[in-house]
């Protein structure tokens, strides 16, 4: 009785519907010949009917899926002696109720099953089950009346176009408004968390705070029994290593955005940007291995034949490796903004009797350099928001350091580590990470919106 | 004029200011042409050097070092009462039938340190193989036979030249033993590298020689699906609307911004989203392709969309008109004429869409993908972990053998990028019209 299976039934529904609506238009037509005067195509009256069988039974499905649990787990609990909920905070209430679940599917429990739980149990598992016909049943019987309503009103004169076309357009405006309902949903879950955890650590503390420890200590009379909130030394961490990967990215990616467009022969530039492209393609994953395994050990014997102090993982690794991975990034936009510059600048600085790079030094950087400004804004949020290559190459002790053969950690790094630990939802760990979610995407955010502006007024100056 | 400079005054006309800076000016051009070309070739090296590193540290993975011995399938051992029943066949100790089997192949091994560094060549799962076998063929019981048994991954790292022979034995994982005892069977040719069958057929696993990509790989289709399944109608649905039907207003101009603002925000957000909303309100299950689909169908659609719209655009207005004009409906229109036309432009961004979720693993670790699960899936719903996240995994294992077989999954996974990206390519090429 999967609910995988309920839903082929009805999409097998929906399609015998489709036939059969299409079937009983034409009859209602007199016969294949006399379509013409049915208002719309067979196909549209095929079409109503398969949405009246399939919407109101997959929404009921949708509503009952994500309802059910929580009725059940109501009810069980309400039987439940008060004696066994006395007293007991809402974590332990949910634990034992989790139990109980475990103990209904024979799963392994946390304790030794009373009468009580083991009661519960049964009456969960005969809830379930009957929730799980109850389902079966509704579903069906809206499938098979959403069938019969659109058969009974099928008649040559009904609209039908016209009702499966306003269908389609709704549904159309409720998928172009899923953006707004992600963007909404990232905000209000980040923001929420957030603003609990700021009731715990004041957001001053949070901001400006140089001692980051979120480990909350064994014994209460240990230094920073509470944990210490100070994100400075992430910050610098996470500029640190992103200011190293543009020192990487954008020099490298200017110049080969400016040779591949100004000076490549085309042969050379029909591969070369592809395969300058194909690390824009690599998983950061990869990255992050590559870093890891290869770029810092070999960091740290250079540094050592040099006699010089580098830590294992070092931010120059990290660095380096994050650079190499925002180049095409960086090429492709500044190739972009550098192929706009319209040709009759170039042409007038040639006229001048200019050489071709003190036209690009002298007129085609300085015209097209708000674009390059945006595009490099872009990339640096984005080596801010990179994850996998920090998480795998950085390290996790929150040095405030300006060395960069120091190991620093990241805001990203922070909040995979305080979320893929043991893990409850109030500690102030893991609200620690959704308020360096809450700034890290605050931050992203108000680079894009300023890059994009950049870039889009720049575009405006030569269309 | 000309004898001006046979005078040795200075040259007053402007041709001649720039003629003696041109020797100059020209050494410049060609160092900026230099430092372009420099550039890109420092962009190329960076690629090959990344290809490079992972072939060389990872083709080796793909072959496994396997023990011929000769196994005796003692009845006494594994069948005492002699009924073949498969429950006493499966419950019976293989390990000291593998135990006797290396006693006898190195009679002159008899203290209890030695024999247990015999029985650490063999891998922890070779036991299981034996009983397999058993259980396939019960004949086999009272027979002798030659079994090529999966060597321990110290042994396999040996065999490769992972591990350094010429070392000092105190800084090397094994012992001069142990090494003698390989050269000995090196010399026999009981020992030899074979296609790796159990990297590709089975799910991870603690011990290196035993740990596969099988249940990776799978719930990395099944997210996949999944997310192709939710992202690609929404995305073109959302474009078809954005661009063809909706009113310009502030709703729609919201929408827009909204949409290229989601296109840049870090993918760990995503997995806060997932974790805060999906798991924490919803209640979908952790861990499952169900939930991974939906971060990254999120994560995907803006891609989608922009990719969508833009195919949408280059559909010319004409024959939107001339389907109007015959009297088409403006849905119609869309699903009839524009959209076929414009279906191979929103593939391509769907399938460069999807190469990205492939390859996407921070909002994964959020949502409990991250999760140690030998099991493969078997559907939508059941724990797994995806390619990427096995990566992390392994690449965090400090065995030596899990280096290698890093790189192996890496290889394995850049394999579907290229394939996926040659695909949207392809299709471009053949697809795409001029109009």
């Amino acid at each position: 009785m999967h609910s995988s299976t309920l839903l082929i039934i009805v999409l097998g529904l929906m399609s015998l519907a489709y036939y059969v609506g299409r079937k009983r238009a034409i009859v209602s037509a007199g016969g294949a010949g006399r379509i013409s005067t049915l208002h719309s195509l067979p196909t549209y009256y095929g079409l109503y009917a398969a949405l009246w069988a399939g919407i109101p039974a997959i929404l009921l499905m949708a509503l009952w899926t994500a309802f059910q649990d929580e009725i059940l787990v109501t009810l069980v609990k309400a039987e439940l002696p008060g004696s066994m909920l006395e007293g007991l905070s809402p974590g332990a209430v949910g634990l034992l109720v989790n139990d109980i679940k475990n103990l209904a599917s024979g799963a392994i429990v946390s304790r030794v099953a009373t009468p009580e739980m083991q009661a519960a149990a049964d009456r969960f598992a005969l809830f379930s089950q009957i929730a799980v016909w109850a389902m079966w049943l509704g579903v069906l019987a809206f499938a098979l009346g959403g069938m019969a309503f659109a058969w009974a009103r099928t008649k040559p004169q009904m609209r039908a176009r016209n009702r499966v076309e306003s269908i389609f357009m709704v549904i159309l405006v409720v998928f172009s408004s899923i953006a707004i309902l992600t963007t909404l949903g990232i905000v209000l879950s980040v923001l929420f968390e957030s603003l609990r955890f700021f009731q715990e650590i004041s957001p001053l503390d949070f901001f400006f705070g140089t001692l980051w420890s979120p480990q909350t200590a064994l014994r209460a009379d240990q230094v920073g029994a509470t944990g210490a909130f100070g994100a400075v030394p992430l910050f610098t961490g996470t500029l640190m290593v992103s200011a190293i990967a543009m020192l990487v990215a954008v020099p490298i990616g200017l110049m080969s955005a400016i040779y591949l467009s100004e000076y490549a022969p085309r042969r050379v530039r029909s591969w070369a940007k592809p395969t300058l492209e194909v690390l824009a393609g690599v998983p950061t994953v990869v990255y992050g291995f590559f870093a890891a395994l290869t770029v810092a050990p070999f960091i740290r014997e250079l540094g050592m034949s040099m006699g010089l102090d580098v830590a294992s993982e070092s931010a120059l690794a990290a660095g380096l490796v994050m650079g190499v991975m925002i180049i095409p990034f960086v090429s492709s936009l500044s190739e972009d903004v550098i192929n706009a510059v319209p040709q009759a600048m170039r042409d007038g600085s040639y006229a001048l009797g200019a050489t071709q790079s003190e036209t690009i030094r002298r007129v085609i950087i300085p015209a097209a350099l708000p674009g390059i400004v945006g595009g490099v804004l872009l990339a640096v949020s984005r080596a801010i928001g990179e994850t996998m290559i920090v998480v795998m190459a950085a390290g996790l002790a929150a040095n405030l350091t300006a060395n960069p053969l120091d190991s620093v950690t990241t805001v990203t790094v922070q909040i995979v580590t305080l979320l893929t630990g043991d893990q409850e939802f109030d500690s102030a760990k893991t609200m620690a990470a959704f308020a360096l979610g809450l700034t890290l995407f605050v931050v992203t955010l108000a680079l894009n919106v300023i890059a994009l502006q950049i870039v889009r007024k720049y575009r405006e100056q030569y269309e | 004029m000309s004898n001006s400079h046979a005078d040795g005054a200075p040259p007053k006309r402007t041709i001649d200011v720039v003629n003696a800076s041109l020797k100059r000016r020209y050494a410049r051009e060609r160092r900026f042409r230099l430092v372009g070309l420099t550039a890109v070739i420092l962009g190329l090296t960076f690629v090959g050097l990344l290809f490079a590193d992972i072939i060389a540290k990872g083709h080796t993975a793909f072959v496994q070092t396997y023990i011929q011995l000769p196994v005796t399938f003692e009845a006494e051992t594994l069948d005492p009462a002699g009924t073949r029943d498969p429950e006493t066949l499966a419950r019976a100790n293989y390990q000291a039938i593998i135990r006797d089997a290396l006693r006898s192949e190195f009679p002159d091994v008899t203290d209890r340190r030695g024999t247990r560094a015999l029985g650490s060549m063999i891998s922890v799962g070779a036991p299981s193989h034996l009983r397999d076998m058993v259980l396939a063929n019960p004949d086999l019981v009272g027979t002798t036979r030659e079994v090529w048994l999966l060597a321990d991954d110290d042994i396999d790292m040996l065999m490769k030249g992972h591990i350094n022979r010429d070392l000092p034995e105190s800084e090397r994982r094994v012992k001069d033993q142990t090494v003698g005892w390989i050269e000995q069977l090196e010399a026999q040719g009981r020992i030899e590298k074979r296609f790796n069958t159990i990297f590709f057929t089975t799910g991870t696993s603690r011990e290196p020689e035993l740990a596969g990509i099988a249940g990776a790989l799978m719930g990395s289709f099944y997210t996949l699906v999944l997310t192709l399944l939710i992202s690609f109608p929404i995305g073109v649905g959302a474009a078809l609307y954005l661009e063809e039907f909706a009113p310009k207003n502030r709703w729609t101009d919201l929408i827009e911004v909204n949409i290229n603002n989601l296109a840049a925000v870090p993918s760990i957000v995503f997995g806060l989203l997932g974790l805060a909303v999906f798991i924490a309100i919803f209640g979908v299950p952790r861990s499952t392709p169900l939930v991974a689909a939906l971060v990254l169908s999120l994560m995907t659609l803006p891609t989608i969309i922009i990719a969508s719209r833009a195919a949408l655009k280059s559909v010319p207005p004409s024959i939107r008109e001339a389907a109007l004009g015959v009297g088409a409906s403006p849905l119609q229109t869309q699903m009839h004429h524009v959209l076929p036309l414009a279906m191979p432009g929103m593939l391509t961004g769907t399938i460069i869409g999807m190469a990205q979720a492939l390859g996407e693993t921070a909002p994964l670790l959020m949502i409990g993908m991250i999760a140690f699960i030998v099991d493969i899936p078997s559907g939508f719903t059941s724990p797994t972990t995806v390619l990427p996240v096995q990566i992390f995994l392994w690449a965090d294992s400090p065995e030596r053998a899990f280096v290698e077989r890093t790189s192996a999954a890496i290889m394995v996974l850049l394999a579907f990028l290229i394939l996926m990206n040659l695909g949207a390519v392809l299709l471009r090429r053949r697809f795409e019209r001029r109009w």
